[in-house]
């Protein structure tokens, strides 16, 4: 046994593995011309509300689906099968976020070249989700008006990986005295040019810009999508 | 709290380069953590102890060098270190930088081993 040590060169990403299958789903989604966004907020900002509405305006011209990351129940699958789309419950167990290999299993038996948009919610969580890549097209993150217009500042690692920030419960704004414009300010300031919704899936104020944009990156995603 | 489901992905990737290079023991396990990572380095410490224990890393040191947040200033057009992760702007001229060149990293970057 020789006593000193050796120093080898390893140079691995430690979620190489992850980042392996999502790579592999997102070329999947591109393949089937369906566009992947993912949802993270922290708990009770709204992200069952808004992904039920958005899944109930979207179905009359387009087939969407979702799949919901919790930690126990499966409440938001029930919730969301009002809206009459397939929804998939992945329950995680003790684990705090979704990752890609959750989500691949998760799409055993679902056909993606029949869908036009697939939804993950991923579990209510500002930190832990921002390390874990699922393939997704688009990352959306959500804060509502009632959490205080620090939320940016406070989880500048998670707005950061996002692509779009949406401001929720907008009908609660007035009540809950939000400043949309200082919520705005430190959006930008931990991802600056990032796109900015304001709506309210209760009143529907706001969804339809949201709607056009959704539908906007699908038409330029599934234009590059193999045929 | 993923830290430790991390730190026992370190513990798994240094146990299969450990075995590949025909070692029986590791003493200690370079990594780069990058501001962005989402990783928060004290936690990620104590889940590694957790996560060394009976294996073939009881014992061992992870050496964590933390990888600064730095982003290309188009105005200046330079790399540039920001300042604070609350605020991606460039610390000279003050544009805003949303291209981040490094700082997400995550890498086991060497192992230090025994025959």
């Amino acid at each position: 046994m020789s006593a000193e040590p050796r120093l080898v060169e390893v140079r691995k990403n430690v979620l190489k593995q992850n980042d392996v299958v999502a790579r592999a789903l997102r070329e999947r989604f591109r393949e089937a011309g369906v566009l992947a966004v993912s949802l993270v907020s922290s708990p009770g900002s709204g992200k069952t509300a808004f992904l039920e509405k958005t899944l109930t305006l979207l179905q009359p011209r387009y087939k969407v689906a979702a799949l919901v990351g919790d930690l126990a129940t499966d409440n938001d699958a029930a919730r969301l099968a009002r809206s009459h789309a397939p929804v998939k419950q992945i329950i995680t167990g003790t684990v705090c976020h979704l990752e890609a290999a959750m989500v691949q299993n998760a799409l055993d038996g679902w056909n993606l070249r029949q869908m036009d948009f697939l939804f993950i919610e991923n579990v209510g969580n500002l930190v832990c989700p921002s390390s874990y890549d699922l393939g997704e097209d688009l990352r959306f993150v959500l804060l509502s008006v009632t959490e205080g217009e620090d939320k940016p500042l406070k989880y500048p690692t998670i707005f950061n990986s996002a692509d779009v920030a949406v401001i929720t419960k907008s009908d609660l704004a007035t009540a809950a005295e939000f400043d949309e414009a200082a919520a705005r300010r430190n959006i930008q300031a931990v991802r600056p040019g990032m796109e900015v919704f304001k709506l309210s899936a209760k009143t529907a104020e706001g969804m339809q810009e949201y709607l056009e944009f959704l539908e906007s990156k699908r038409m330029r995603s599934s234009s590059t999508a193999a045929v | 709290m993923h830290e430790l489901s991390i730190a026992m992905s370190i513990v798994e990737m240094a146990q299969e380069e450990a075995e590949r290079r025909g070692s029986a023991q590791v003493q200690a396990v370079h990594l780069r953590l990058g501001l962005l990572s989402g990783v928060v380095k004290e936690a990620l410490l104590s889940s590694y102890e957790m996560a060394c224990e009976a294996t073939c890393l009881q014992g061992s040191r992870l050496l964590i060098e933390e990888v600064p947040v730095e982003v290309f200033c188009p105005k200046c057009e330079v790399p540039r270190l920001v300042n604070s992760i609350q605020w991606f702007c460039c610390p000279e001229c003050g544009t805003a930088t949303p291209k981040v060149l490094r700082g997400k990293e995550l890498e086991v970057v060497a192992l230090e081993i025994r025959e």
